[in-house]
């Protein structure tokens, strides 16, 4: 083989090895972003059916609830302003607790409860999710908007 | 009293951090040796401050100094003193103090091991490591303050944190920041090597120590944290692809391409431009790490109430690294000759191949980790539509992670056989076939004996023992170039330690994946609801539950639940989580009980009380989980055997004698033919 066909095989080469990696990210990438929903959101329709979507907000005062399996659990997540039941089974982080903020991932049922896979732990009991506060300003502004008209 | 002594010494280490960073290097530009000369003293100097300031914090912890603002609301006097001393970098302030101590320590080390290098090297190095300093030391002292008082002093302390509360907080931060802030050296030399405008062989030599040993430190420490997060957060997991993690591993990804690409410069000239560049970038994300971890601009796991104007000023300091580097890098780099030719079937090409692999992990751990915060400013100038925020899952992590880590593997086992210039690559594959054969019959038969068919893990099992059999086969040939007449033990001895220690690092990747594949494919785990006398079936063993009692710790009260062990029917241990309610801040916390094994862990952590003496509890089988944390061990080990070889010493008092001599030559090594 001459050189100037190998330098010429190892650039092609080298194309298909950077088209190869950059499917293999773009394509990893696209399945694998999770939107984050506030309850109001949920309530309006806002979120997806069918796909693996982060919920965000307040776990409800005396909404926790647990079946006889004891590992069952049924939560509301409020902004404030509209409310989603969650299910989740499996054993709570440590942090988790009725006022706190918590981030819940997983998809909606048709009966429009959320189900969780994976309920987030955080590390600081003063710490409050970025997308939560975000979700509680949202739901505030509507409100004081909704008042003002 | 003693606080204001640590902010006065904290500030006159700015000072002097302004002089290191100023005087040295002008010095050495404008060839003025008496500022050259100031550049050790002066960087003792700076360190032996931050020390002061640092035992300044300690003592207000040990002593319970609640008047100062960062005890108060990191410790508390019922805190057992290993946590007091280790709670000085339990929260942002003090960790800063401790990033910055340990540039302190790094630019220390740097003025007394470098007795060989030229001066105007040393200045340069030492300049460039004040800069550093001056900025996170202005860090400190304008927006996180350690010594701020409070005043009426706290009658008690907050309390530190109680994930914090653990054998954990008191190594893995250090061993962490050595690391990171390890990188500092190596960009340092580069900046030096840049102003001077002479990138060669030397260049690298001096610097590639230094770097290894940064990687080393940045290894255990980011395998302490995985080690730490799979028994103290309690649901077993070692690896969580959150942002903060991936703040650690991004640099030590570089800086693994770093120290093999520092390889081809010092040996062949080669790549010598590529080299700088990478030293720029792992630095840079070092500092990026900094900013992820500190700002709070993503949502993790390790995310604590933050500051804003915080994140603005290491945000303002990276901007200013990256792109006076760059501008420095563009502006001297296409100076930079090219270095020794090469074959397209060579060592250099593989390391090179290696070195875009590991680059490209990198990037797309990057891309993963801060496409949250891209898409938000896309949105926010208008770019594209303003959308929810949005997460990036772990799977898009491993999705990434795997199939470029099967490639950089198969070159583990090529590359140290390969020859520069040219290797045959014919002639190696018909060496390896062994190691392929062997590589296959395992891959097919831990499988089968693990209770299952999976192809990840015979993937896995593929890629260890090419690398174990490889690295064999490596060795008995560099045993076998050795004088056959002397004694086994002096021809082991002839065998360079930075060739063990290259071995040793890839061995333990190979322990490493084996441990990562075995226990993600062959784990069991159970959630159950369990009365007292209940039993669950899990990897073959019998977990009986037999209830809780009501303990009580120093600072906590807990929950101990007695679960007893039996295989076959025999008792073989009672493991004891606990549900422990800390006094001060009424958090709780689940403390897992895990026996650890060679061949696998039971771990066992209490969920909540459900009724009547009932509790949730999760029981996992992990085989093969402690490999993960051997094979980090082992890289360790391997960095820093590889940088006490000799030869890092002969050579630099070699060079130390021909000093300032211009042009120096490659010296070629015997040694490095084989």
């Amino acid at each position: 083989m001459k050189a100037r066909h190998r330098r010429m095989m190892f650039v092609v080469f080298g194309l298909v090895a950077v088209a190869a990696i950059a499917a293999l990210i773009l394509n990893a990438l696209q399945s694998n972003i999770n939107h984050f929903f506030s309850p109001a959101e949920v309530v309006a329709n806002q979120a997806p059916q069918d796909r693996t979507f982060r919920l965000g907000g307040l776990v409800e005062v005396d909404s926790v609830k647990r079946e006889d399996d004891g590992l069952t659990v049924h939560f509301n997540v409020t902004d404030n302003a509209d409310v989603v039941t969650v299910k989740y089974t499996g054993i709570l982080p440590d942090l988790f607790s009725e006022g706190q903020g918590v981030v819940a991932q997983g998809k909606l049922s048709p009966g429009g409860v959320f189900e969780a896979e994976e309920v987030l732990a955080k590390h600081d009991e003063t710490y409050m999710p970025p997308e939560v506060a975000d979700a509680l300003e949202k739901a505030e502004n509507a409100a004081t908007q909704g008042a003002v008209q | 009293m003693i606080p204001e002594i640590g902010q006065f010494a904290l500030i006159i280490a700015l000072c002097l951090a302004i002089v290191q960073g100023i005087f040295p290097i002008l010095g050495a530009q404008l060839n003025i040796r008496p500022w050259m000369a100031m550049a050790r003293p002066v960087a003792q100097g700076q360190f032996i401050f931050i020390a002061i300031s640092f035992a300044c914090l300690m003592y207000s912890f040990v002593t319970d100094d609640f008047s100062v603002l960062y005890a108060a609301s990191h410790s508390n006097s019922l805190l057992p003193v290993q946590y007091k001393v280790a709670g000085v970098w339990g929260g942002h302030e003090g960790s800063l103090l401790l990033w910055a101590m340990m540039l302190g320590f790094w630019t220390f080390l740097v003025s007394i091991f470098s007795k060989n290098l030229p001066d105007e090297m040393v200045a340069r190095v030492i300049g460039v490591l004040g800069l550093i300093a001056v900025g996170f030391l202005l860090f400190l002292l304008l927006t996180s303050n350690p010594f701020e008082r409070l005043l009426p002093a706290a009658p008690d302390g907050r309390d530190l944190n109680p994930l914090l509360q653990d054998f954990g907080l008191i190594i893995h931060p250090p061993m962490l920041y050595m690391g990171y802030v390890g990188f500092s050296v190596a960009f340092a030399f580069a900046i030096a090597a840049l102003m001077s405008g002479r990138l060669d062989a030397a260049w690298a030599r001096w610097s590639r120590p230094w770097t290894i040993v940064a990687w080393s430190f940045l290894a255990g420490g980011i395998g302490l944290g995985s080690w730490w997060a799979y028994y103290e957060l309690g649901w077993g997991g070692w690896w969580f692809w959150d942002p903060v993690e991936n703040a650690s591993l991004m640099p030590w990804l570089v800086g693994t391409a770093l120290i093999h690409s520092l390889a081809v410069t010092e040996k062949r000239g080669a790549f010598k431009r590529w080299t700088v560049l990478l030293a720029i970038i792992a630095f840079s994300l070092s500092l990026l790490g900094t900013f992820l971890v500190r700002s709070g601009v993503i949502t993790s796991v390790h995310a604590f109430a933050t500051d804003p104007e915080r994140g603005t000023f290491i945000l303002a300091f990276l901007v200013v690294v990256v792109v006076g580097s760059l501008l420095l890098y563009a502006w001297r780099a296409p100076k930079i000759g090219q270095g020794g030719k090469f074959e397209l079937m060579s060592k250099e090409t593989m390391l090179l191949v290696n070195n875009v692999l590991l680059t490209v992990i990198a990037a797309a751990v990057l891309l993963g980790t801060i496409y949250p915060i891209i898409i938000e400013g896309l949105a926010s100038v208008g770019v594209i539509e303003a959308t929810n925020k949005v997460s990036v899952g772990a799977p898009y992590f491993n999705a990434i992670f795997v199939p470029l880590l099967v490639p950089l593997v198969f070159l583990v086992g090529l590359g140290p056989l390969a020859r520069w210039k040219k290797a045959e690559m014919p002639d190696m594959l018909r060496q390896l076939r062994w190691a392929f054969i062997a590589s296959a019959i395992v891959a097919v038969v831990v499988p089968l004996l693990m209770g299952g068919w999976s192809w990840l893990a015979a993937l896995g099992m593929v890629l260890a023992t090419w690398i174990v059999t490889t690295a064999a086969y490596s060795i008995r040939l560099r045993f076998k170039a050795t004088n056959a007449a002397l004694p086994w033990g002096h021809r082991l001895n002839a065998i360079p330690r930075s060739f063990y220690g290259m071995h040793l690092a890839h061995i333990g990747v190979a322990v490493g994946i084996i441990g990562g594949t075995l226990v993600s494919n062959y784990m069991s785990d159970k959630d159950v609801r369990m009365d007292i006398g209940d039993t669950v079936e899990v990897g073959g063993y019998t977990f009986r539950f037999d209830g809780v009692i009501e303990t009580k710790g120093p600072n906590y009260t807990a929950n101990r639940g007695m679960i007893r062990v039996l295989q076959d029917g025999h008792e073989v241990m009672t493991l004891e989580p606990e549900k422990r309610v800390y006094t001060v801040q009424t958090m709780p916390m689940t403390e897992a009980a895990i026996d650890t094994g060679v061949w696998r862990d039971l771990y066992v952590s209490l969920g909540e009380p459900v009724s009547g003496g009932a509790w949730s509890v999760r029981v996992y089988h992990k085989p093969f989980v402690s490999w993960l944390w051997a094979g980090v061990i082992l890289m360790a080990l391997g960095g820093i055997t590889a940088m006490s070889d000799k030869r890092y010493r002969l050579m630099a008092r070699k060079e130390g004698k021909a000093k300032n001599e211009a042009g120096m030559a490659v010296p070629k090594i015997a040694a490095e033919k084989a």
